[in-house]
């Protein structure tokens, strides 16, 4: 599972964020790309541009909650190359395996790191490590299956392969 | 050590005991796709359906559409159900309704079936003893085509509703005592059941279900029994296994609930979690609108209260109410029961059944600055429309009160 390791920047974001604020309502009719500059435009102005392909965002408790929508797919789709969080919604979690976007529960990971440090994330064995204070801390493991799909980029490639749904031109 | 209800329906559905930590794959007995998930942005070109039988089409978040891209989706929706033969298809017209609703009305929701929907609040079928969540569009796909799916199975706080609801509060003011006493339940699921439960029809625990999406909870599920075995009786014939939970099952934390101490509560704006408050403590508030529908409070029951309220009154001015009943049968029924034509004469403006205002989708959208309040699911900034909005959210009843005074009020002297 080497191909789900990250180690890059990372930014820090609070507790609750919902998915209204990853794809806001006047976004939702847009083409998955048109919605991209959307992302946390309420909440964090200009931070599609700062961020870079890779990087790993941090957060408090219950990332994600709120909606269906396909907010996971958005942050993979910007490069957001995983996601660690104290704790993260039910319904976000499932979208992030689903979409293929890496995703660990971690509790206590957000006050283990400052915004613009660098963190190295382990699918092996679950660690997260801040590599400027060597901290790190072992995060709920992700079974076996939920790896295979995360591997595959999510559910679509496996039904695509499997023929139950048409490939996208 | 015993189960809790929805590690019994995981551990039926799966073949393969469950407890808290494990991953279930589980056999989906409903997959319900709604208009968003036919939107262009999100649609997958399905080829392969393993039971059309199982499948259940709801044009409904914006129904009659809003826009082009609204009308399009429902366009896809409508070739979809012809390509594969969908039965179970509510269209525009006589069977409308919000997906949720449709679930409990039409018997699709069982005791101890599981159901999938890519709407967040699908956990309302838990008040039918159902494992019902919410997914994304993906898991949607996968259980169209494969009639299967995974759950992470959490631990379950059991809330143990005893005493009776004073006829001035609702279901709906249980939930914001429980929201913000216990706030969130990430990775938790609730269980609800004791004495109370002969006392609370589905209409209620369905509120309460429904609103399970808001505590971030896994699962909502409601214990069984005959008020609810005759009300799925009276729609469908399709056997079903309700699941109780063991008499030892293992429980997170047990909290008692004594719904005669429940007085009428409001959510403050922006959260409904660790955010509730008295109504008397924001009580003339001036409002610019106030809105009764979704799948929480669209129900019968609520448009009764609202009439109860609203009889012989009238909306203060400068104040807009509007009301959308949860399905078009439900707006049947209050229609022949005398209930529309006091909402109307009061000067509230009832529409068609769909999600309209309370996804900020159409019919009722809020505007900059507008101060609201709510009998509907959710009350994030921008929920309802323009971001500035401050949505506050009450019973019906307590909506109903606000909307004659103009400004928050206590629905208690409303109330006989
Ligand atoms: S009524 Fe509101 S909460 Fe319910 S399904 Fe529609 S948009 Fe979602």
């Amino acid at each position: 599972m080497d191909g789900l390791n990250v180690r890059a920047r990372v930014w820090k974001f609070p507790e609750n964020v919902n998915t209204d604020q990853i794809i806001p309502n006047r976004a939702y009719y847009l083409s998955p790309e048109e919605q991209l500059p959307f992302i946390f435009d309420a909440m964090r102005p200009g931070w599609v541009d700062e961020m870079k392909n890779g990087d790993i965002i941090i957060a408090e408790r219950n990332f994600g909650m709120g909606s269906s929508r396909p907010a996971a797919r958005n942050l993979a789709l910007l490069g957001v190359g995983c996601l660690v969080a104290d704790n993260i919604n039910g319904l976000f979690y499932r979208n992030s395996v689903n979409f293929g976007l890496p995703a660990i529960e971690c509790s206590g990971v957000s006050d283990m790191f400052e915004e613009g440090q660098v963190a190295e994330v382990s699918f092996q064995d679950f660690t997260i490590r801040n590599i400027d204070t060597g901290e790190s801390l072992t995060g709920r493991e992700v079974p076996k299956s939920l790896l295979r799909i995360l591997k595959a980029g999510g559910l679509y490639p496996l039904l695509e392969d499997e023929g139950m749904i048409a490939l996208v031109e | 050590m015993g189960m809790t209800i929805i590690e019994k329906i995981l551990t039926k559905a799966g073949g393969v005991p469950v407890k808290p930590g494990d991953l279930a794959t589980v056999k989906v007995d409903v997959a319900c796709l709604f208009d968003n998930n036919f939107m262009a942005s999100v649609w997958r070109d399905v080829l392969h359906v393993e039971d059309p039988s199982k499948v259940v089409v709801v044009i409904d978040h914006r129904a009659p559409a809003a826009h082009v891209g609204s009308a399009h989706a429902h366009a896809t929706a409508r070739t979809f159900v012809e390509k594969f033969g969908i039965e179970h298809f509510h269209d525009i017209g006589y069977d409308q309704g919000i997906c949720h609703v449709l679930m409990a009305e039409h018997g699709y929701a069982r005791p101890g079936g599981v159901l999938l929907c890519s709407d967040s609040h699908t956990c309302s079928a838990g008040a039918l003893n159902c494992a019902a969540r919410g997914v994304g569009s993906p898991d949607m796909f996968y259980a169209v085509c494969k009639g299967e799916t995974w759950f992470r199975v959490g631990e379950t706080i059991r809330y143990e509703l005893t005493g009776q609801l004073p006829h001035y509060a609702f279901m709906k003011d249980v939930f914001f005592k429980i929201a913000g006493e216990y706030g969130g339940h990430v990775s938790q699921n609730v269980e609800f059941g004791g004495p109370a439960l002969g006392t609370l029809p589905i209409d209620a625990r369905r509120t309460m279900a429904t609103m399970g999406a808001e505590l971030s909870a896994e699962f909502a599920t409601f214990e069984p029994d005959d008020i609810l075995f005759d009300y799925v009786k009276e729609r469908t014939n399709v056997p079903f296994e309700p699941q109780i939970p063991d008499p030892d099952a293992d429980y997170l934390d047990k909290r008692e609930i004594n719904l005669s101490e429940i007085r009428p509560l409001v959510a403050l704006p922006d959260s409904v979690v660790n955010n509730s408050a008295n109504v008397q403590d924001v009580a003339g508030t001036r409002l610019d609108q106030c809105f009764v529908g979704s799948c929480a409070n669209g129900t019968f029951d609520d448009l009764s209260s609202v009439a109860q309220v609203l009889a012989g009154r009238r909306v203060a001015r400068g104040t807009r109410f509007i009301i959308t009943p949860g399905s078009q049968s439900i707006y049947r029924r209050a229609l022949k029961a005398g209930i529309i034509e006091i909402l109307m004469d009061a000067g509230a403006v009832v529409t068609n059944s769909t999600c309209g205002a309370c996804g900020g989708g159409h019919m009722g959208i809020v505007g900059a600055g507008d101060t609201v309040i709510t009998a509907s699911t959710r009350n994030f900034k921008g929920r309802m429309g323009d971001p500035t909005a401050k949505i506050y959210m009450g019973s019906s009843a307590t909506v109903a009160a606000s909307a004659v005074e103009g400004a928050i009020a206590d629905p208690t002297p409303y109330l006989s």
